[in-house]
């Protein structure tokens, strides 16, 4: 986390992705990651929204970061999120409006995201314009990540189906679309994440010694 | 006016059990998996929790009806209504210290925790989508808080017993939380039919 040159682009984003993902590693901004997710399509649009706020923000803090003065950094901080939220939801809104019916509560609150705010103040606040880019990039591709897995999963069972297509012909679980479904897959996912990484380290550990 | 009196009910029975917050809708997850580790915190929120989202409910309907539909900005109603919560919540927090220092102790910490919170934005936000009066604000707002102080009480007693079960390993902590939030879930679906509005 240092403007040095030993700074690496690759590994901060894939940080963001793997090491700190939002929702699997660090459970922040868990609302959206079940409300959204009972199909591929909501959950893809809302993983871009927030990628395309978070990149925004970084990139606006991190140009203006000379400029704020350290007291009122967090009213300052808020006031870019909300706007560049408000700037998502009316695209959103006039760009797919049949999706937007059903996402645009969650998309109105990313505003209130912690993981944006947290990017914001631990990142950008300090760093020049493009390692805050690529901080956002990762934080946001990690967000989008999870958010695909975890509507891949629940579409699939539930409904048999991808984006609206049709794939599998078998009985679907219908608990899958319901809100228990939503539960149950971040749950399941989390420990699947938990289970690599046990997996993983012991490797790792392994090689190094 | 008893007619009146029926709908408000109504409107407070769905808000708190059949579109459940943390079950229905699924906001406020962060802080319902992070406080409801222990019942006393869960309590403590939960008190903090309805008042301000009763005060925030009327405060954030009184702004939108009375400056920003006049003045034509209600485009500008998320960034409006996070100042007015931020606002509220500082202002409650120091009002506290001030007043009652022994209710400050006790909930103050919960108070700093609110104010980035998506359920006391999301109470706004729906009453104003959904054309509410003042009182019916104010009543989805009591609703809400209620649905959610009963989410987090019943979690908090689950979790206090799990810690003593015998989980798998990468189950353990968060992922179990999960697994056992979804089996409420379930259960709260029984009350999807409960009255039509």
């Amino acid at each position: 986390m240092s403007n040095t040159s030993t700074f690496s682009y690759r590994e901060q984003i894939l940080n963001g992705i793997i090491k700190e993902n939002t929702i699997f590693r660090l459970a922040l901004s868990l609302c959206p990651s079940i409300a959204v997710t009972n199909n591929l399509k909501n959950g893809v649009i809302m993983g871009v929204a927030v990628l395309f706020v978070q990149v925004m923000v970084n990139i606006t803090i991190s140009l203006m970061r000379n400029f704020i003065h350290p007291k009122v950094r967090l009213p300052i901080f808020m006031l870019v999120i909300s706007g560049w939220v408000t700037v998502t939801d009316m695209t959103l809104a006039a760009a797919v409006p049949d999706v937007y019916g059903k996402v645009g509560l969650y998309i109105q609150l990313i505003v209130a995201f912690a993981s944006i705010l947290a990017r914001a103040e631990a990142f950008a606040s300090k760093n020049s314009f493009m390692p805050s880019m690529a901080d956002g990039l990762g934080s946001g591709l990690g967000f989008l990540f999870a958010l695909t897995v975890i509507s891949l999963f629940r579409e699939l069972l539930g409904k048999g189906s991808l984006w609206g297509y049709h794939i599998v012909n078998a009985k679907p679980l219908l608990i899958m679309i319901l809100p228990t479904g939503g539960f149950f897959a971040v749950g399941i996912l989390m420990a699947a994440f938990n289970w690599i990484d046990a997996r993983h380290g012991k490797k790792s550990a392994h090689a190094s010694h | 006016m008893g007619n009146e009196f029926i709908k408000l009910f109504e409107l407070i029975i769905s808000a708190s059990l059949i579109n459940n917050f943390v079950f229905t809708r699924f906001l406020g997850l962060c802080i319902f998996f992070g406080v409801s580790k222990k019942m006393e915190t869960a309590v403590g929120m939960s008190i903090t929790f309805t008042a301000v989202m009763i005060i925030s409910a009327a405060m954030s309907w009184i702004v939108f009806s009375f400056i920003m539909v006049p003045l034509e900005i209600t485009f500008l109603k998320i960034i409006v209504f996070i100042g007015v919560v931020a606002g509220l919540v500082q202002a409650s927090d120091t009002i506290m210290k001030k007043v009652s220092p022994g209710l400050y102790y006790k909930l103050g910490i919960y108070l700093a925790l609110i104010s980035t919170n998506c359920i006391i934005l999301a109470v706004p936000l729906i009453n104003v989508g959904e054309k509410y009066t003042f009182t019916q604000s104010l009543a989805f707002g009591f609703g809400s808080g209620l649905g959610f102080a009963l989410a987090l009480v019943i979690m908090a007693s689950i979790r206090e017993k799990l810690e003593l079960a015998d989980v798998p390993a990468v189950f353990k902590g968060l992922p179990m939380a999960f697994i056992s939030a979804g089996l409420i879930a379930l259960a709260f679906t029984g009350f999807s039919g409960l009255i039509k509005l």
